[in-house]
């Protein structure tokens, strides 16, 4: 019998579990890191936040490596914004009380693909009158579109896509029929079909303030067809919000699950060997009853018809869980060691009930749970993803499930947002590849008789 | 010193007994599907002998005959069904709870098997620390020198080398001084011993025998000594006796019992005895016929009739025999040995001398 440190010290020489352990530490990391860098409340008034928030994030864009396999370089979001010190703000009066604010907005346009969006936010502080905002378009070979005129209430926006008149303007300078306005404003009308002319474009904005106190401030967004690391959803949600904070709970859920199910299951096959009687028969009936009782369907009516809380899903797939199978495993193991005459010479000397039961029955068994808690682990982590999958994930908390979820309702394969579904479903692989990999490496650390097989 | 059913009362101690077994019996229930009574298995079937301080005695019996429920009757760990253990003034029939544990823990037993003795996740500090703490020595420097006292004792030495090991790191002789050292770890006054040296190699016996011996005579303890080898049980009692199917049949002194057994099973169990001699290996030896008996249906009468060479139709099966005191201090229960028996079969003791 080795010490439990040592046996830990071999798993080095199996490269699956070195591998398995560094995507563990990974997680963990992840899992501990996240909470600070995002607190939990953050992440969920994040999550559950509508345009306020996400309203200059793209909607359904892919992540930004997209670009590293293709030849064609997406768009990228570009956002201008006044507050933040972009582009040139000069101020003028023109009389007593009118004044005017020149906003020029210069950025760099490089990619190969058209902006899905583009968008002015504009925020005004006034008595009465509200200020009044003209912008202009001037592309890299010197052409001036007018864009159009609104006036600022205290939060106004003005999408480019939706102004008519935008867009009959633009079909007559491209002179092309049903042109939308992203295509007309970024088109290369030297060159045949659509096509973007890279380069350095400008929006100049005149705002005029009708009153002294007033202030204006503007915010120009050119959404991207690729943000981010992770990309973003159809309520334009940051997808790496989701990605990043299913890691604690996929951990969290996976690994209480295993060492709680496990543990209290060897307590209690330990404790029925041992004081045996009635106590052991109503444990093995139970068992046995339990063992027939399926468990996704009761997780499926308790989320319908109860809650649909992780911490409640948790404790009933525990509860349902330590009366597992394994109890007739740890049995077998306990029964023989219960007549070791190690424990005759403990209650010689005096040991009492519980202290043999735990000192002296549950340490005989360690080397054979230690790999199954760690085996069992990603077992959980899918099982909570599943119920996710099938609309039963906790309603607050954003997890890999979830991302999942709410990527099949939107078609999100059909719709060719594959990532939407392969990053959260890669990481629920990675995680449960990993602890597989070690779960089966202290298995045959622990059990060496497996080695030969 | 016979009673009413016929089994032995073996009473030497004057009245100073420190263990005292009265009509001893050890019945375990057999059930017949987990709840209906099936009969009983009578393990130890009337047993009483006392025992002195700084005495030691060995019983003597094949594998079955009940030499281990006995013993772990004594050790507190088996409830006597009828009959009581007294120990040091304590009742076993009478103790529960905390107190049957307190009894426990005032004799050291010593098993057969060191290896499966000592739990093998334990480091051999932690196993004997264990008795220690268990009884209230809550000290840590206080542990440390018992055990420390307690191995050098055991000539368990460098200590500091031992007491980080696991078992598995000691060969068996270390791994038997170790589970003496346990046992003798809360200085108890009664040490059971049940075969100390029989899983040992015969190289390390007679050490281990000598230092059990030693310990003993610095100790003032009293030992039992369970064994069913023969040839060991010289190292260190004064006296014996014979376990048949739960009984006792033939107690006597050491010498007596060696060199004159009276009862034809024990002659048969000195027989079996291995004695290294090259001669052996050319000598037919007879070993009683059939198995040991049911213990849930003994036969009748005297248990090792159906066995015996000199079996009595009309008496051995029918009639529980006495005791006979054939000597001083040498008991026997067997019908060969009444002078009525032998005077109408005057044959009987040629045979009993040809055996």
């Amino acid at each position: 019998m080795k010490t439990l440190l040592e046996r830990f010290r071999q798993l080095r020489s199996y490269p699956t579990a070195v591998i398995g352990l560094i995507i563990i530490a990974l997680l963990v990391i992840v899992s501990v890191v996240t909470p600070f860098i995002m607190p939990y409340n953050e992440a969920i008034r994040l999550w559950r936040g509508g345009e306020d928030i996400w309203g200059r994030y793209p909607r359904n864009a892919a992540p930004a490596w997209q670009n590293w396999f293709t030849s064609t370089d997406v768009s990228n979001t570009i956002i201008l914004d006044s507050v933040e010190g972009d582009g040139n703000v000069t101020i003028s009066d023109l009389s007593a009380d009118t004044r005017e604010a020149r906003f020029s907005f210069e950025f760099d346009f490089p990619y190969d693909t058209f902006p899905p969006e583009l968008t002015v936010f504009a925020n005004a502080r006034y008595d009465s009158k509200e200020p009044f905002v003209e912008m202009i378009w001037i592309t890299p070979d010197g052409r001036e579109i007018r864009v159009g005129e609104f006036a600022v209430s205290s939060n106004t926006s003005f999408r480019f896509n939706q102004d008519d008149r935008l867009q009959r303007r633009l079909e007559r300078e491209t002179g092309i029929d049903g042109v939308s306005v992203v295509h007309g404003l970024f088109d290369d009308p030297a060159q045949e079909g659509l096509q973007v002319l890279p380069g350095t474009y400008r929006l100049d904005s005149i705002g005029l303030l009708f009153e002294p106190e007033s202030e204006l401030d503007l915010a120009f967004v050119s959404y991207g067809e690729v943000h981010g690391v992770a990309g973003t959803d159809h309520q334009r949600r940051d997808l790496s919000v989701a990605l990043l904070w299913g890691t604690p709970i996929a951990m969290a859920f996976g690994l209480l699950a295993a060492l709680a199910t496990t543990v209290i299951t060897m307590v209690i096959a330990a404790v029925g060997v041992w004081y045996g009687g009635w106590l052991d028969a109503a444990i093995q009936r139970i068992t046995e009853v339990n063992s027939i009782i399926p468990l996704l369907p009761i997780l499926i009516m308790v989320g319908t018809l109860y809650s649909r809380s992780i911490w409640i899903m948790l404790g009933l797939v525990i509860l349902l869980s330590i009366f597992g199978i394994q109890i007739k495993q740890y049995r077998a193991i306990f029964l023989q060691v219960k007549e070791s005459p190690y424990i005759d010479a403990a209650r010689a000397y005096g040991a009492g009930n519980m202290r043999i039961v735990f000192r002296y029955l549950v340490p005989r068994i360690l080397p054979l749970v230690i790999p199954a808690i760690v085996t069992l682990v990603p077992g959980f982590v899918f099982l909570e993803a599943s119920l996710a999958v099938l609309g039963l994930g906790d309603p607050v908390l954003p997890t890999w499930g979830k991302l999942i979820n709410d990527a099949a309702t939107q078609g999100a394969l059909f719709n060719g947002y594959y990532y939407w579904i392969l990053q959260p479903s890669v990481l629920l692989m990675i995680a449960g590849l990993g602890f597989a990999m070690v779960g089966f490496a202290l298995d045959r650390v622990f059990n060496p008789r497996l080695r030969e097989v | 010193m016979n009673n009413d059913n016929g089994h032995m009362e073996i009473s030497h101690t004057n009245g100073q007994a420190l263990l005292q077994i009265k009509d001893l019996h050890v019945w375990y229930e057999l059930k017949r599907f987990g709840f209906g009574h099936a009969g009983y298995v009578r393990a130890v079937d009337g047993i009483t002998f006392d025992l002195a301080q700084g005495e030691a005695i060995a019983c003597v019996g094949e594998s079955g005959c009940g030499k281990s429920s006995l013993m772990k009757t004594i050790l507190g760990l088996n409830i006597p069904t009828k009959g009581d253990v007294v120990f040091d003034d304590t009742s076993l029939s009478a103790t529960k709870g905390e107190e049957l544990r307190q009894y426990r823990s005032k004799i050291g037993y010593i098993q057969q098997d060191p290896f499966g003795a000592l739990p093998p996740f334990m480091t051999i500090e932690r196993i004997l620390e264990e008795p220690l703490m268990i009884n209230g020595v809550t000290d840590k420097e206080e542990r440390r020198r018992r055990i420390a006292k307690i191995l050098e004792e055991v000539k368990l030495t460098p200590i500091n080398e031992v007491l980080p090991k696991y078992p598995h790191m000691l060969s068996g002789g270390q791994q038997q001084r170790v589970v003496i050292a346990r046992a003798m770890v809360m200085n108890p006054k009664l040490l059971v011993a049940d075969e100390p040296v029989s899983m040992l190699d015969a190289s390390v016996r007679v050490e281990i025998l000598r230092l059990l011996r030693k310990l003993q005579e610095s100790h003032n303890l009293a030992v039992i000594y369970i064994t069913h080898d023969l040839s060991t049980v010289r190292y260190f009692s004064e006296f014996i006796f014979v376990m048949y199917a739960g009984e006792v049949i033939e107690f006597a002194r050491m010498e007596d019992l060696l060199d004159d057994p009276k009862h034809p099973y024990t002659h048969a169990l000195l027989d079996a005895s291995s004695d290294p001699n090259a001669d052996n290996a050319l000598v037919y030896r007879e070993i009683p016929k059939g198995e040991p008996p049911s213990l849930v249906n003994p036969p009748p009468a005297c248990r090792f009739h159906p066995r015996c060479p000199h079996f009595m139709p009309g008496l051995c099966d029918v009639k529980d025999p006495p005791n006979f005191e054939v000597s001083p201090r040498h008991l026997v229960n067997c019908w060969l040995y009444d002078p009525e028996v032998q005077a109408t079969n005057l044959e009987s003791i040629s045979v009993n001398n040809a055996v």
